[in-house]
Formats: C-alpha cells, structure tokens, sequence
C-alpha cells in the first residue's frame, strides 16, 4: 500500500515538467499561424469578390465599395493584410456581424456559455453512464452484460445524432410529452444573464421553478450531444480496464486478500482512469462538431447554430471568427488535456 | 509490423492463399462482423439493383396520397409498404435509391482520403527532414478543426451539392492516412528487406510503393473501412444542414431535412431514413472491428 501512496503523491512541477510544456507550446505556433492564415483565407476564398460577399445580398453602391475596400484593407499587398488581420485579431477585434451590427466577440461571449453548458451536462451524461458501465463490463467480461454493452455502444457510435435527436423529440415531446421541443429556458422566465449558465444563473435568482425548467430544456440535448461520448468512454474504460486487470500490482492486491471491491475499485480504477481521462479530453473537437447538429435540432442557442445560421444568412465575418475562436479553443483545450496527461503519468514527461 | 501475415497476401505471392484462408478463419470468427457483411452486400445489391427493386421512380409524386403512413398502420396501404413523404414519393422507393449515394460518398470519399493520405504519408516517412514537418503541420492544423465544422465550412466555400460536400469530406477525413501512412512508413524503412531492396538498386519511387506500402496495408485497411461509415455520417449531416445533396435528391441526410418540420406529425418520414443512415453505418463498422480483429494479430489472442 504505501507504495502505491507515494506514486501517487501530487507531482512536482520540476523543470521536465516545465520543459515538456515549453515544448507543447512550441509545436502549437506553427497550428496557430495555420489557424489565423485559414480564417484570414476564408473570406478570400469564398466565390466572387470579399467585399460583395461581406455585404450580403443587399450589394454596396460604388463610392461606398471603394471605401470599403479601403476600410478592410484589399487594396493592400497580401501579406500586408494579412498582419493586419492577425493584428486586429490579437487585439481582440475579431469584426462586426454583418447581420446583427454587433462585435462578433460579444455575441461568441453570449452565445458560448449556452455550448459550455449543454456541453458540460453531455459529458456528465456520458461520464455517469459510461465509466461504471465500462467497468462493470471489464469485470465481467465475456458476459451477457459485457456483449450486449459492446453491441449497444457500437450502435451508439454509429448513431447519426441529428436523427436520434428527432427521434427522441417525437418520443418524449410529442408523444409522452414530457420534455419541451426546443430552447434552454421556458418563455415565460426572463432574466438577465450573470453567468450565462442556465442552471447557475436560475438558481442565483432564487427561482426554482427557472431551475426545473432549464434543466427539462437540457434533457434531451443532453443526451443526444453525449451520446457518441459515452459510446467512446464506455469502450474506452473496458478496454483500460481490461488491460490493468491483468497486471501485476492487482493481481498481488488479491493475491493480498484484499476485497473485489477494494481491487477493482481502488488499485485497478486508478490506474485504468489515465487513459480514460485523455479519451474524454480528446472528445472536445467531437462535441463542438456534435454541438453544430444538436443545437440546430433543438433550436439551442449556442455557437454551433449560430455558425450554421451565419453560413445561411452569408454573414460571413461571423463565420470566419467563429471558425478562429472554435479551432483556438479546441487547440487551448487539448493543450490542457496534454499537461493534464503529464501531471497524472510522469512517464510522458520524459519521453 | 505485420509482415508475416500481411506480406504474403499482398505481395501476391503463392501463400496468397493461405494468407486469405487465415484472414477469413480470423474474421469469421467474430459473428458480428459476418453480420456486418451480410448487411453490407445486401444494401450493395440494393443500391445496385434498385430500379428493379423499387416500386416507384424516386421522384414521382402521388398527389392523392401525400403522407400516407406504412402499410401496418392504420390509414395505410401495401401501396405504400413504408409510406410516402409530403409531396407524395414512395418511401421505400427513395430509400433504395438513396442507398446508392450513400454508398457512393462513402467510396469516392474513401477513394480521395486514401490517394492523398498515402502520397503525403509516403512522402513524409519516406524523405522526413522538411518535407515531413511541412506536411504533418498541415495535417494538424486539419486536425485543429471540428470535422463537421472544417467541411461546413469548406463546402461554403465551394458551394453546396454532393460532390463538394464529398470533396470537403475527404479533406477532412485525409490527415488519419496521412499519420498512419507515415508511422507506418517509419517503422518499416530500417527493416532489412527494406535495406536489401534499396542495396539491389530499387528507386524512391519503387521503394515506396512497392516495396513499403504493402506491408502498410492493414492499418490502411481498418482505417478506410471507419473512415467509409464516417463518411457516410457526415455526408448525411451535411444533407441534414442542408449544405450536403440538394433535394429532390434522395439522399437519406436531404431526406431528414425536408422531413423535419413533420416530425410530430408523420413519424415515418423521419424514422426510415434515418434508421436506414444507422444499419448502413452499423454494418461498415461492424465490419471495421471484425477487419481490425483479423488484421492485428497483437489482438488476435486476447
């Protein structure tokens, strides 16, 4: 036992620890560049001219294309507009929405807390189910329960979720009628935003009737959006799972008498949990991309609908930023995922 | 890495046979993945002979029976066996139909992922230094985006319509051969028989295709078998978004999207092609883990 304790001891952060984070830092700037040269790209390589298509369909009369034209830079060299964009962007101005006159950074700060959100409660869903799922089939592995949660998240991984979001609207909306159709709060509750959270914000007021309803609005997005997460985290902790169970140190803990329970849940789970945790790290780009679908269904308002809504109305300033903040904020997340992965198993540090 | 059960098959030579016997034991073993290919082959025929098997024309509208439900329900008739949709079209007929594009994205786009992903991942394991570092960067800043979010945008880009949306697909889904093609290509070009090629006086271009790529062939293989069903996937959820096919086609994504607003209505026009996007997907991974099993002889025993 006491080994095990102090493997487990909270890590020094020593300088292999720093170098390795140095060192991830460093292999990011060249995705950054890319990243900024493929939003700057975009507006560029949309069909017709930027200008016109900035606009949108209402077209600009001539003095005023000019004028654009000199306002956003186009009659520059390229290279010269494009440290112009990586300027304003590092400055924080990420543009106007053309359809909504307001900063497009101050519609992604209303509208992300509502992804965050639904986000946060897909990966509790998923979490819940999928790791005591996974290693009660681990455990019992060959069984009636372990093939048949194999075979249900094989279906759930193959599941294409905007269907499955229809389908459990027709079910619990329409026919039981027990959740509503769309949005994140009822209409008759009103207030204004401090977290942007929902939940938190609902609760905050004071008002438990906004709590009830905030959550019945989650529900079922909940669980569409976390459905491909917990097919993935429930293989995912079987297959870990698996493999610690066969080595040693649990085999000596049993052989040391000590419970099924005290093995599995203590030694094994442990152990088996560091792969587990870089899986639901990794499942970030999947739930923005799951986001995109399941907010449409549910007419949820958060960053994927207004992507999908803003390529529709071609207000493409809002597209070109929002494809810069999602791709920064799923490269910041697997960052912290790495580091994570490093300060639990020292291992990697080194290598 | 899997050179003495993949070479021979691939290589062609005599033990090729042996080397298909051996893979189909290992394959057929696991019941799942024969199921996988049982469906898989039935909605290839399906597609193939859908003119045949369909009762009506995809697109041919019935203006007395709009919405029709399926024949067990009540209201409904053999007429229709799945129902019609709002404009009157025979489900089932466009459901047939609709499996030939979904069968379609899949190959194109896994044909597309894997011709640029084997050239990228070649020429990066093959000649490293700059060529790799340019080429893997690119691969990660594909890999930076959300896939669906990538092809959105780049369908935007181009337009919307199937082909685009396949075109944008396979970009997305390319950078996965690139990486294993390359790891692959790492770990095999210091084996000796790699060495004693290049001593007999082989070329770049010879070594890389025929001598290396070969024995890549097994990653390659469950990867563009996944990379199928996720094409697929996202194909439907472009048609969804309405960004993919553009109806009338009957794409099963385009399908849902004008089915949408008569979901509390009309359950079947939303059930069937949906349920359809799912066994398609279901069988090719299916098939995907049964490949996997068969390929890996590392998992073979366990």
């Amino acid at each position: 036992m006491r080994t095990g304790r102090r493997e487990f001891a909270p890590p020094r952060f020593d300088l292999t620890m720093l170098r390795y984070l140095l060192n991830k830092i460093a292999l990011l700037i060249p995705t950054l560049v890319g990243i900024t040269i493929c939003a700057f790209a975009f507006v560029r390589l949309l069909p017709g001219d930027p200008i016109l298509a900035m606009a949108g369909e209402h077209g600009v009369a001539p003095a005023r294309y000019e004028e654009l034209k000199e306002q956003f830079g186009y009659n520059l060299p390229i290279w010269q507009q494009y440290a112009r964009y990586v300027g304003e962007v590092a400055t924080g101005d990420f543009g106007v929405s053309i359809s909504s006159k307001r900063p497009v950074l101050e519609e992604f700060k209303t509208l992300f807390p509502a992804t965050l959100e639904l986000s946060f409660f897909a990966m509790v869903f998923a979490m819940v189910i999928g790791i005591p799922a996974g290693i009660f089939a681990a455990v019992k592995r060959g069984s009636w329960f372990d093939q048949s949660l194999m075979g249900t998240a094989l279906v759930g991984y193959s599941m294409p979720i905007f269907w499955w979001g229809l389908l459990l609207i027709i079910f619990f909306s329409g026919y039981l009628g027990w959740t509503p159709v769309s949005g994140r709060i009822g209409l008759q509750f009103f207030f204004k935003p401090i977290t942007g959270f929902m939940t938190i914000d609902s609760l905050l007021y004071g008002k438990w009737d906004a709590f009830r309803s905030a959550l019945s609005h989650l529900v079922l997005p909940s669980i569409v959006l976390g459905t491909i997460p917990l097919a993935v985290i429930a293989r995912q902790t079987r297959s870990a799972m698996l493999e610690v169970l066969g080595e040693d140190y649990v085999r000596t803990a049993r052989a040391k008498g000590l419970s099924a329970a005290r093995v599995i849940g203590v030694h094994a789970l442990r152990n088996a949990l560091i792969p587990v945790v870089t899986t639901i790290g990794l499942q970030v780009g999947t739930l923005l991309a799951g986001a995109i679908l399941t907010e449409t269904i549910f007419a949820w308002p958060g960053i994927g609908k207004w992507m999908v809504d803003s390529i529709f109305k071609r207000d493409y300033v809002v597209v070109q930023s929002g494809l810069l903040l999602i791709a920064l904020i799923v490269m910041a997340v697997n960052l912290i995922v790495d580091v994570l992965y490093a300060v639990i198993n020292p291992r990697i540090r080194a290598a | 890495m899997t050179q003495t059960e993949i070479a021979p098959m691939a290589a062609g030579s005599p033990d090729r046979l042996t080397g298909l016997k051996t893979f189909w034991h290992y394959f057929s073993v696991n019941r799942g993945a024969v199921i996988g290919l049982v469906v898989f082959i039935l909605l290839v025929l399906a597609a193939l002979f859908a003119p045949l098997l369909a009762p009506y024309a995809p697109d041919i509208q019935d203006k007395a029976a709009f919405l029709r439900p399926p024949a067990w329900q009540e209201g409904g008739s053999t007429q229709y066996l799945l129902g019609t949709d709002p404009v009157g079209r025979d489900i089932l007929s466009r459901l047939l139909y609709g499996a030939r594009f979904s069968l379609l994205i899949g190959a194109v786009v896994v044909t597309l992922a894997l011709t640029g992903g084997i050239t990228l991942g070649l020429l990066a394991g093959y000649f490293r230094g700059w060529v790799d570092v340019a080429i893997m960067r690119i691969m990660d800043l594909i890999l930076a985006f959300p896939s669906l979010l990538l092809a959105l945008v780049l369908v935007t880009i181009l337009g919307p319509g199937l082909f685009n949306a396949m075109l944008a697909i396979a970009l997305v889904l390319q950078p996965h051969f690139a990486r294993l093609v390359r790891a692959a290509v790492m770990a095999e070009k210091s084996r000796e028989y790699v060495v004693a090629a290049k001593v007999a006086g082989a070329g770049h271009l010879r070594l890389m295709l025929a001598t290396i790529l070969p024995n890549c062939l097994a990653p390659l293989i469950v990867q563009g078998t996944l990379s199928f069903s996720n094409a697929i996937l996202e194909a439907a959820a472009l048609g969804f978004l309405g960004l993919g096919a553009q109806p009338p086609t009957p794409e099963w994504g385009t399908m849902l999207a004008s089915a949408r607003e008569f979901i509390l209505r009309a359950w079947w026009v939303v059930t069937f092609p949906g349920l359809a996007i799912l066994i398609t997907v279901l069988a090719i991974n299916l098939i995907g883990d049964g490949l996997r099993d068969a390929l890996d002889p590392k998992l073979r025993r366990s």
